[in-house]
């Protein structure tokens, strides 16, 4: 099979952000690959291994993105390619869907691309589907099992997590796969696989790359980041002699206040 | 003219979607346009319905066995030929799992923006400043889209306020005919549908986290020998506790991820980062210790009150109340004196 997975680059989930020059900033923190992709490039990596194939991780993103293409290599995959143009600097969700779904097309015979749920930076959640409406496929999206895939004809069936309970969906390939965390637990990358990923050279695509040259127009722009308002008050903390003296007077306390 | 998207299951409105028609009547108002609601479905004509009630100018109800069950690719398509007959300034979402890959699929075929999840917004003419929450709501952005047509947005639920169901319902519904290709995918059910109250429907969430296991007093029964399995037990006598608080209060249970992935509770009450966003009025946490990933899904709660032995747990920096205590102490304590004070004792 020949496999995508979409990988984003993103500020460690522990970071502090702060604006700085009207830009996000997270200061020292680390870049990392992006924690839901994790669940994707494992998710591509178990389904290389059951059906033969080959996997190329896919990003978008700056010269740093590298280090999360070499941590997708480091984990198993066979190729990765960094998508890079200054035409695509201030993508929105329009434009990334748009270039991810024309690096596809170019890789060619795809039978699968996998997705994380959303990118931890942005919060958008919807680039998989985007990509999948692009190009015409299936797209599977919050899937949390895979219970059956079928190489021959070419088939899937998934289980998609949504509010209500699992909803169980097939379709034909290829199909946009994108992956909760429920899916797997993915893998450390391995001391052969960190040696390997470290001296691979990733090749760079630009726009005229994946025919899409002097095309690129993004709907959105950002005028303004924030940095939320606290929540104000000091926490009250409430005192008593027993839990029940405690309990009673939280609970009138969250009367009074109107919040029950 | 805007448009609002009614979702639903299982033959009821997601009530979120009824924030989002209180949206775009605001918004109506305020540009002087009109607002009609798009109920894509099997026997949904109820809620299209509905939606008058609560206020919409018109309701475009296609109803039709091919919309039996939720397909993206389907449903897509028919809300895409819509979209285009009515050439609405606005199309606005509920953020549903459904719904917030709809508005994706349609931002595409349209050729347009989309502000997934927006939590607030101003108007500058008919243009929308939509605040959207990023980095786990570590920030705001405020974003526009000055460049293209319709503006497509979905709105987090219980961002803003459900309208009054009105009693003089001046609009009406109408049937829309659509000419939809075959679709490509098939849906075979559901599995485990969930009872309760949705996490992210709820106004109070009674969350839990490692703590919950923390009773050394608790004698597992004999049977279990394992020393995970009677953490899991201790747990689950935790999980009861605060299971009791949320039936007092109508909430929901939450959970954090230490508490999911040492298998206390299932992951669909995961709160956080890597679990449910939620804005409930009312969030309390028990035996959280305040992780920023927590912190990312419940920190646009109200009010939040806080009940753990430490003192110096950071959930405390973000709380309104808290308690500094055993939450095997304070949390049945707390669930008999709300009982008694809410007369449901
Ligand atoms: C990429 C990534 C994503 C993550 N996503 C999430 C997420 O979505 N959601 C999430 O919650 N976490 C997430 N985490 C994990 C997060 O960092 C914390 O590990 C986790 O939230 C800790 O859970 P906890 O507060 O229950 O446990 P702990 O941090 O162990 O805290 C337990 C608390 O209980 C208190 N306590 C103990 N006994 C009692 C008692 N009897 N009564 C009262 N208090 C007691 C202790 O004082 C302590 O403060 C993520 C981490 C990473 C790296
Ligand atoms: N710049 C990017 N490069 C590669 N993949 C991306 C990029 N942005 C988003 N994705 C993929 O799309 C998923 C959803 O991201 P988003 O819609 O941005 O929240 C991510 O988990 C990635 O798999």
């Amino acid at each position: 099979m020949n496999i995508i997975v979409c990988v984003k680059q993103t500020p460690d989930t522990a970071a502090t952000l702060a604006v700085v020059d009207g830009k996000a900033s997270w200061g020292n923190a680390p870049l990392v690959l992006n924690p839901w992709d994790e669940y994707a490039v494992e998710q591509a990596l178990v389904t290389k291994e059951a059906e033969g194939g080959q996997v190329t991780a896919l990003c978008l993103g700056p010269e740093t993105a590298e280090e999360a293409l070499k941590q997708a290599l480091a984990m198993g995959c066979d190729e990765a390619v960094l998508i890079q143009d200054p035409a695509f600097e201030s993508a929105d969700s329009l434009v990334a869907s748009r270039v991810l779904a024309a690096a596809i097309k170019k890789l060619e015979s795809v039978d699968l691309a996998f997705f994380g749920k959303a990118a931890v930076d942005t919060d958008l959640g919807v680039t998989g589907p985007q990509v999948a409406r692009r190009l015409g496929w299936p797209s599977l999206n919050l899937v949390a099992a895979i219970s059956e895939l079928d190489a021959t004809a070419k088939t899937i069936t998934v289980e998609r997590l949504l509010e209500e309970g699992r909803q169980v969906v097939s379709g034909p390939l290829p199909a946009v796969v994108s992956v909760v965390k429920e899916i797997n637990e993915p893998r450390y990358p391995s001391f052969m696989g960190i040696r390997k990923a470290s001296k691979a050279e990733i090749p760079r695509w630009s726009a005229a790359d994946i025919g899409l040259d002097g095309e690129i127009h993004p709907a959105l722009t950002w005028p303004e980041i924030l940095v939320p308002e606290k929540g104000g008050d000091e926490v009250e903390f409430i005192e008593g002699g027993d839990p029940a003296e405690i309990a009673g007077k939280l609970a009138d306390r969250l009367i009074e206040e109107k919040v029950i | 003219m805007i448009i609002v998207y009614i979702d639903h299951f299982d033959g009821r409105a997601i009530p979120a979607s009824w924030e989002t028609l209180g949206v775009g009547e605001s918004l109506a108002e305020a540009i002087g346009s009109d607002t009609k609601a798009v109920v894509l479905g099997t026997g949904v004509e109820a809620i299209a319905q509905e939606a008058l009630d609560f206020g919409a100018g018109e309701a475009l109800l296609a109803d039709e066995p091919m919309f039996e069950d939720f397909r993206p690719e389907v449903y897509a398509e028919a809300l895409t030929q819509i979209v285009k007959d009515n050439d609405p300034e606005i199309v606005l979402f509920p953020t549903t799992s459904r719904s917030r890959e709809l508005a994706g699929m349609l931002a595409v075929d349209l050729d347009t923006g989309l502000s997934p999840d927006i939590v607030d917004y101003e108007l500058d003419g008919t243009v929308i400043v939509a605040t959207r929450p990023i980095y786990a709501g570590k920030l705001l952005i405020k974003e526009i889209n000055q460049a293209k047509r319709p503006q497509v947005l979905t709105t987090r639920s219980r961002a803003f306020p459900t309208p009054e169901k009105g009693a003089a319902a001046a609009g009406a519904v109408t049937r829309v005919e659509l000419e939809l290709g075959e679709p490509v995918t098939e849906v075979h059910g559901y599995k485990e549908s969930a009872g309760g109250v949705t996490l992210a429907d709820a106004a109070v969430i009674v969350s839990g986290g490692r703590g919950t296991s923390n009773n050394p007093a608790l004698e597992p029964p004999a049977e279990i020998t394992d020393e995970k399995e009677q953490e899991i037990w201790r747990a689950q006598q935790g999980f009861k506790l605060i299971g009791e608080l949320a039936m007092v209060l109508g909430a929901a249970v939450g959970a954090s991820r230490a508490a999911v992935d040492a298998g206390y509770i299932p992951y669909s009450n995961q709160v956080g980062q890597t679990g449910k966003v939620v804005s409930p009025d009312l969030y309390i946490a028990c035996g959280i210790s305040g992780a920023i990933q927590h912190l990312a899904g419940m920190r646009t709660a109200k009010t939040i009150v806080a009940i753990n032995k430490d003192s110096d747990a950071p959930i405390f920096k973000l709380a309104r109340f808290g308690v500094v205590g055993d939450l095997y102490d304070i949390v049945p304590a707390l669930t008999e004196a709300l009982g008694e004070k809410l007369g449901k004792g």
